[in-house]
């Protein structure tokens, strides 16, 4: 169990897969509220992704640097866009009818996080959390 | 189609979220629960999240609105048994739910309804005592 995709189309796949990302959290003895950090980011990006991108696929990875251990989540989308990236990573800032606090909020929650846009192709986003970082 | 219970227990309801909820379920209980407060004309919502253990920006405005509306309603909502490593993430993730009252338990939780109850002067229709 190193590598898992999960497609998410619909609201009811998000419980699924944030217990998918649990297990894998779990199993690099990744600590409580490592745990709940990165689950709570992995929410968070997965509403996006079927709020603005119709849904996409999530892969869930175990990976390694050195001494240490993570879990890199990456979530793929073929949605419209973002036009301003460093726009929608401003507190505050949304399109929609949220509180704006999904990509600003879910970067402070991870050791890692990136972000690509190509409008009228898709967005893809990938967060990293090390189990003790 | 799945429901969270909302119990009413004296003057209060009662809602123990013992799943992890999607969206749909959240807004339904929002939607639920402010309807309940109406019909039953309660002075007090107590809702147990300890047993939730994702509590991200969506289920947190959830609860924000839940406050806010019973409040319009006349009535007090406390949010007991949050885990403290959603407390953590909650506040890191910019979200500390400032007009939510909070108590570490359910019976910390009624205590604390009771005394918001007293404070607005409010009778006592459930039958305990506020001096206990």
């Amino acid at each position: 169990m190193t590598r898992d995709t999960i497609m998410v189309l619909k609201e009811q796949d998000v419980v699924p897969f944030r217990n998918r990302v649990k297990e894998y959290a779990v199993k690099i003895k990744m600590g409580l509220v490592n745990q709940t950090k990165l689950i709570t980011a992995a929410s968070e990006l997965v509403r996006n992704m079927l709020r603005y991108g119709n849904g996409g696929e999530a892969i869930i990875e175990v990976i390694s640097k050195g001494p240490y251990t993570g879990i890199r989540l990456t979530f793929k989308d073929e949605g419209p866009g973002i036009a301003d990236i460093p726009k929608a990573m401003q507190d505050g800032f949304s399109t929609g009818k949220s509180l704006g606090l999904g990509l600003p909020g879910t970067n402070r929650l991870v050791n890692e996080f990136d972000i690509k846009s190509e409008l009228g192709i898709g967005t893809t986003v990938t967060i990293i959390k090390w189990a003790n970082g | 189609m799945e429901r969270i219970p909302i119990l009413k227990m004296g003057a209060f309801l009662l809602v123990t979220i013992q799943i992890d909820l999607y969206d749909r379920l959240a807004l339904d209980l929002e939607e639920d629960l402010v309807k309940m407060v109406e019909q039953t004309s309660v002075k007090g919502v107590l809702i147990d999240i300890s047993a939730v253990s994702i509590v991200d920006s969506f289920m947190g405005r959830i609860l924000g609105n839940i406050a806010s509306m019973s409040k319009l309603l006349d009535a007090q909502t406390v949010v007991v048994g949050m885990q403290p490593a959603v407390a953590i993430t909650l506040v890191e993730l910019g979200l500390p739910l400032n007009g939510v009252s909070t108590a570490l338990n359910v019976e910390k939780g009624m205590h604390l309804l009771r005394s918001m109850m007293d404070f607005n002067g409010t009778d006592q229709e459930d039958g305990y005592s506020s001096y206990d």
